[in-house]
This record gives structure tokens, C-alpha cells and sequence, in this order.
């Protein structure tokens, strides 16, 4: 069961994830909420790659023919934390001008606010 | 509100037994079978002379991937700027009116030894992207975060004159077009766009892995240049209000 871990960890993280964005009172945590949603999938990703006894693909001070983990997943996660900057950098910006022109962060609020 | 509390809990707890049936049926971590990860780490030190093989992978055999990668964090760049330029109801606030808090002298003698470390640092990741973990984007963000160092020494007014905005602009654009340069180069040589035809160079050396250290310069420029930009608007937004 053990060897099942790393999924529950990348399913629990993004319960939880969900969780505040559901409950979230305010915009600026809403994002953070997401965030922590989003890193479940680095952590499914490099679970996904990871191969027992191996170490990581940078052959720099180890000799050719080691056993690494897959390098393939590893530059497909770096894609997803540049593309959650750009979310969140997003999400950011439009919760600041939310907060400019409703006068408040808090989405039950901004609901009832016109244009 | 209870509603919609009620609501997320019957949909998560659907959404988890559906994960644990799921997982149930997964092989335990480690019991790795992908093939193109076996291949790469055979070959990509070989092939392309560079150690750090995930960087083979961003910038060489997966570089058009990449290419669009970059340009995400592009075009947010921009959308972030044009959803918080100057707006025709705002106006700048008179330069006495926005008071900053001064900062203590231990985070100002800790910025003056931050600053040049960074730089080195950030300098050191785009350089070193084909030999040892790390490479543009990496590198790219902890050179952005040395105007932040200067925002939290010296304040908001100081920052924002740092980095000169033309020049942060012109970093994100010739960065960004810089990338689509280096891959005509496999172009000019009568091979494919973003092929690897520059000289491999020597692994584990400073000069090492042809265009993958190139594409790491280019896009350590623009990701550098285009979190500046990101900062300065929303900085820029805190000064207006």
C-alpha cells in the first residue's frame, strides 16, 4: 500500500486544493487554493516517472548507463509550473482590478455587483 | 454557503472513491515500464553533449514544445499589463501622498549582500541549463528577483526606476524572438527548424549541447525581462491608488 503514496498525496492535494477554492472568502487565497490544486500534478507527474533505485537525469557526475528516472515527465512538470505562473500572475491581476472596482475581494460579493 | 459546502462534499467524495478505485488498479511507484525515457538517457548524452538530459528534452527534442511554452508566458506577460495599465478614471497620485514604510537596516544590509549572489546565481542557471539542473526559465525567475530584492531594501519608487521599462520590454521581445532566430539556424543549414546544428562542444563544459545553451540564453532574457514587467505592473498599480 505504501507504494501507492505518492497518488493518494497528488489526490489529496487536490481535494484540498478544491476544497478552498469552493469555500474561499477571498480572491487573493482563491489563486493560492488553485495553486496548491495545480502542484498535485507535479507530484502525480514525477510519481509517474519514477523508477525504484534510480536517481535523476543529470549525468553530469555519474557515468553513462546509470539508472535514472524519466527525464520526459520531469520537462513536461517544468511546462506545468511555467504555465501555473502564468495563471496565477492572470488571476492576480484581474483580482486586483476586482478589488478596484467592487470595493472587495470576497466572490459573494462581487456576485451581487453589477458590470 | 451550507449548500454549497454540502454540494462539494458529495461531489469530492464521489471524485475520491472514483481516485481510490483508480488508484487500486496504478502499480506501485517505481515499477517504471515508459520507453522514451530509457531511450533518452541512453542516447541524449551521445547525441547532443549535454548532461542534464531534461534540458535535452525542453530545449532540443521537445524544443518546438518548448517554443510554445515561452510564448504562454509571453502573451500573459502582456495580458497582465494591459489588465492593469492606466485606466482614464485613474490618476497618479501625488508623489507625497504615497508614504512607504522605511525598512530596517537589517533587510537593507541584507539585500546589498543578496543582490550580487542572485545575479551570479541567475546567471550561473541560464549559462549551465545543458549541464546541471536548471537552464533559463530557472535561472531566468531568480535574476527577476533581484529588482524584487531591491523592492523590499529600497522601496516601490526605487524599484520601478531600476530595471528602465524599455529596456525590460525590449528583453522580453528580442528573448522571445531570439528563440525562433536560433531555431532558423537548422533552417540556414538546409536541416529542420530548431534542429541542434551548432557545435556540440565538450559535456559537462561551459560551451556544451550547441543550440540548447542558446535557446536556455534567449529564454533566460525573456522569462528575466518578463517577470520584471510583471512586478513593475503590479507595483506600478500600487503606486496609482
Amino acid at each position: 500500500m505504501t507504494g501507492h503514496l505518492p497518488y493518494a498525496l497528488a489526490a489529496w492535494l487536490l481535494l484540498w486544493g478544491l476544497y478552498g477554492v469552493v469555500t474561499s472568502k477571498n480572491l487573493i487565497h482563491l489563486v493560492i487554493c488553485l495553486a496548491i490544486l495545480q502542484s498535485s500534478t507535479y507530484v502525480l507527474l514525477l510519481a509517474i516517472g519514477y523508477k525504484a533505485g534510480a536517481v535523476a537525469p543529470v549525468y553530469a557526475d555519474m557515468p553513462p548507463g546509470t539508472p535514472a528516472v524519466d527525464p520526459v515527465v520531469q520537462a513536461l512538470m517544468l511546462t506545468d509550473i511555467v504555465v501555473e505562473a502564468t495563471v496565477v500572475a492572470l488571476l492576480l491581476a484581474l483580482a486586483v482590478q476586482a478589488h478596484e472596482r467592487g470595493g472587495s475581494l470576497d466572490p459573494a460579493e462581487l456576485a451581487s455587483l453589477k458590470g | 454557503m451550507n449548500l454549497r459546502l454540502a454540494l462539494f462534499t458529495a461531489g469530492a467524495l464521489g471524485l475520491a472513491a472514483v481516485m481510490a478505485a483508480g488508484m487500486r488498479r496504478l502499480e506501485p511507484i517505481g515499477s517504471y515500464h515508459g520507453a522514451y525515457g530509457e531511450v533518452l538517457n541512453a542516447v541524449a548524452v551521445g547525441e547532443r553533449n549535454s548532461t542534464d538530459v531534461v534540458s535535452a528534452v525542453n530545449f532540443d527534442y521537445r524544443g518546438l514544445d518548448t517554443l510554445g511554452e515561452e510564448y504562454i508566458l509571453f502573451t500573459s506577460v502582456l495580458a497582465v499589463a494591459a489588465i492593469l495599465r492606466k485606466q482614464k478614471d485613474e490618476h497618479d497620485e501625488a508623489p507625497d501622498q504615497f508614504r512607504e514604510v522605511p525598512a530596517s537596516d537589517a533587510v537593507r544590509l541584507l539585500g546589498v549582500g543578496l543582490v550580487p549572489v542572485t545575479v551570479v546565481f541567475g546567471l550561473y542557471l541560464i549559462s549551465h541549463g545543458a549541464v546541471s539542473p536548471g537552464g533559463g526559465f530557472q535561472g531566468g525567475v531568480v535574476l527577476a528577483s533581484v529588482p524584487l530584492v531591491v523592492y523590499l531594501c529600497a522601496g516601490a519608487k526605487t524599484f520601478l526606476r531600476i530595471p528602465p521599462p524599455a529596456l525590460a520590454k525590449a528583453g522580453e521581445s528580442s528573448g522571445a524572438a531570439g528563440y525562433v532566430l536560433v531555431g532558423c539556424l537548422g533552417i540556414l543549414a538546409g536541416k529542420a527548424f530548431l534542429e541542434n546544428v551548432l557545435p556540440l562542444g565538450r559535456p559537462g563544459g561551459a560551451w556544451s549541447a550547441g543550440t540548447i545553451l542558446f535557446l536556455n540564453l534567449t529564454v533566460g532574457v525573456a522569462v528575466a525581462a518578463g517577470f520584471v514587467e510583471l512586478l513593475s505592473s503590479f507595483v506600478e498599480k500600487a503606486l496609482k491608488r
